[in-house]
């Protein structure tokens, strides 16, 4: 078990390094220049341009951009946003609570009303319930989220007025407000925001979890546990459910991100102060240290998420645990 | 027959699977029992044999009413099974119990062996909470498993021993009737001998009556009392089991018991080879659904027209025109 562990660590420390690798060279190669959004605000000399560039270290050959940035990393340190002049670090440490928020909102809808709708689906397997919940269901998977977004913003938060549709508080709220006061106004303005991605991704919870479900409940120990005299709910959540949950766990791993990128169309469509924005803003800007930044902490949550389900797997199932 | 009072009456009981195409809803159903009635006495053991399909497990799983039947009736210690609402029957569960084919599949994979054999014992509340390690303990001792099995999971057992769990299992409520569903068809020979020996023991020290499903007539040999013989759904033959052995009056049976190996290698016998596949059981031939196959020398155009019924013969009750 420990020999396991430490190699599908190793595994998980390389898949990172190289989807770093990847990711430097390849966003260097597109086409764009970091400097193109700064000489637009105003005309520059081309001794200015130099400087700006000797300064981001944007002259030096490729290669050498590399070490000083792996090197960079190695302390902690992500680099200086060219568009915000402020340490990577710094932005993402402001960015972060609001997508920890949206994303960590929407993952527990998922596997919680995703979980127990896919499984409520398989008891009711062909009956008109699971018809209807697969039809809205697949519904809401089929339509992009930024449509979705669009739409609710303008209908719920413009034409009705009935939620907040933009950004994550209040620029009105006196400053004397309490807690609850504000943990109120937060909540209203996360009300569509997070119902716009729950709907986009919610579906594929349900799929996964019915199927899973409907496997489980054809298994002969279910009919043992039938046989024992157990009460139907007993049997289908004590003994199936909990054995369906486990292809689940999957899914759980792959959804880990978006706890932190949410997702990029969402965030911008609602002005959400996440990193999904941030993300969106730096990529149109080409400002590599943000860009380099955001998806190094995607790829660590995709690698890490990969991990996490494994050894979870590992743990929780007594046929791949280790007596010793 | 038996002028024991029946424990268990089962009266022309039909079992059809509706199957379903991908453009019909409805094809003509399989017919996996179609009208078998028999008895079964107090402490009496009964064999129930034919080969693979013909309908021997769907029996013994819908008399138990793991499957809903189609039509006929099941007495068991005068409750008819299947008018009983599902609270009465989990109630009566732990009176009949049965111990499944396969010894893989049948228990949960993520339950300790002792939580397995335990739920029946909570459900049916046959033991202050306190005593139920102890109870678990002995059950596991009967059947020959160290006590410390209780902590582990079924992957860590053989087989052997997973049939032995999965006894242990039934016999935890104290049933009164134990339907075995060919319980060593998938062991090896050496264990079937001692699983056999096992069940034959708890069935004379706990004064068990037993519905004994095989395919193999010298296991049901060691155990039953009485066989009935079923060819596509229906009862063929039905008779003590030495006479049975000994002069099979239905040409099906005959031809079962010629199959079945012989010991002694200086016995020369004919073995009757029955000629192409058991019928489709959703399309069963007219009059004696056995007539395709059948090899007696008697056999006549009454035979394709005229289904046999039950009838008297010596010892036996058979379903052949030419029995005598």
């Amino acid at each position: 078990m420990t020999r396991w562990l430490i190699g599908r660590t190793a595994q998980a420390a390389i898949t990172f390094l190289v989807a770093a690798v990847l990711m430097f060279f390849l966003m260097r190669l597109t086409p764009g220049d970091p400097l193109a959004r700064l000489m637009g605000d105003r005309p520059m000399t081309s001794e200015e341009v130099a400087t700006l560039r000797g300064l981001y270290g944007l002259d030096q050959p490729l290669p050498s951009q590399f070490t000083r940035f792996v090197a960079g990393l190695a302390q902690g340190d992500l680099g200086t946003s060219i568009e915000y002049r402020t340490p990577v670090t710094t932005l993402i440490r402001q960015r972060l609570p609001a997508s920890l928020l949206l994303g960590g909102t929407v993952l527990l809808l998922n596997f919680t009303l995703g979980v127990w709708l896919g499984a409520l689906q398989a008891v009711r397997l062909g009956k008109p319930l699971d018809r209807w919940l697969s039809t809205i269901s697949l519904a809401g998977f089929a339509v992009p989220s930024f449509w979705l977004g669009l739409i609710l913003a303008w209908l719920v938060g413009i034409k009705w007025q009935l939620l907040p549709a933009l950004g994550m508080i209040d620029p009105l709220l006196p400053a004397s407000a309490g807690l609850g006061a504000r943990s109120l106004d937060i909540a209203r303005h996360l009300i569509l925001p997070a119902f716009t991605l729950s709907v986009v991704s919610i579906a594929a919870t349900m799929r996964y979890q019915r199927t899973a479900m409907i496997d489980a409940l054809r298994e002969p120990y279910v009919r043992t546990a039938r046989a024992k005299g157990l009460s139907e709910r007993r049997v289908i959540w004590r003994h199936a459910w909990r054995t369906s949950l486990f292809p689940v766990i999957t899914l759980f791993g792959l959804w880990l991100p978006i706890v932190v990128t949410g997702s990029v169309f969402v965030e911008h469509v609602f002005n959400w102060p996440g990193l999904g924005s941030l993300t969106a803003k730096a990529i149109s800007g080409r400002d590599y240290p943000v860009i380099m930044g955001a998806s190094l902490l995607a790829a660590s949550l995709v690698v890490g998420g990969g991990w996490l389900t494994d050894v979870a797997y590992a743990a929780l199932d007594p046929r791949t645990r280790r007596a010793q | 027959m038996s002028d024991h009072r029946g424990l268990l009456e089962v009266v022309d009981l039909v079992k059809h699977f509706r199957t379903t195409g991908l453009f019909r809803t409805t094809a003509s159903p399989v017919r996996a029992v179609d009208g078998v009635s028999f008895t079964i006495a107090q402490g009496e053991t009964l064999g129930l044999v034919g080969e693979s399909g013909c309908g021997k497990s769907t029996v013994g799983r819908t008399i138990l009413r793991l499957e809903e039947p189609t039509g006929g009736s099941v007495q068991f210690e005068g409750h008819d099974i299947f008018s009983l609402t599902p609270s009465e029957l989990r109630t009566l569960r732990r009176r009949m119990q049965i111990v499944f084919q396969d010894p893989y599949g049948s228990l949960n994979p993520r339950m300790r062996v002792g939580r397995a054999v335990a739920e029946g014992i909570e459900i049916h509340r046959l033991a202050p909470r306190a005593e139920i390690p102890e109870r678990v303990g002995s059950l596991l001792a009967e059947v020959g498993l160290d006590p410390d099995a209780a902590e582990r999971y079924p992957h860590e057992f053989s087989g052997g021993q997973r049939q032995r769990i999965g006894i242990a299992r039934a016999l935890a409520v104290e049933p009164v009737f134990l339907v075995c569903d060919e319980p060593v068809s998938s062991l090896d020979v050496s264990v079937q001998a001692q699983v056999v020996n096992l069940l034959a023991e708890l069935q004379r020290a706990r004064g068990l009556s037993l519905l004994f499903i095989a395919h193999d007539l010298a296991i049901v040999r060691q155990l039953a009392q009485r066989t009935l013989v079923m060819y596509l759904g229906r009862v063929v033959e039905t008779a003590p089991t030495e006479s049975l052995l000994a002069t099979p009056r239905h040409p099906y049976t005959q031809a079962l018991i010629s199959a079945a190996p012989e010991p002694d290698p200086t016995v020369t016998r004919s073995r009757i080879v029955l000629g192409g596949e058991p019928p489709s059981p959703s399309a069963p031939p007219s009059g004696c659904a056995f007539h395709p196959r059948c090899f007696h020398p008697k056999k006549d155009t009454r035979c394709q027209r005229e289904r046999p019924e039950l009838r008297q013969v010596g010892d036996s009750a058979a379903a052949c025109h030419h029995a005598e």
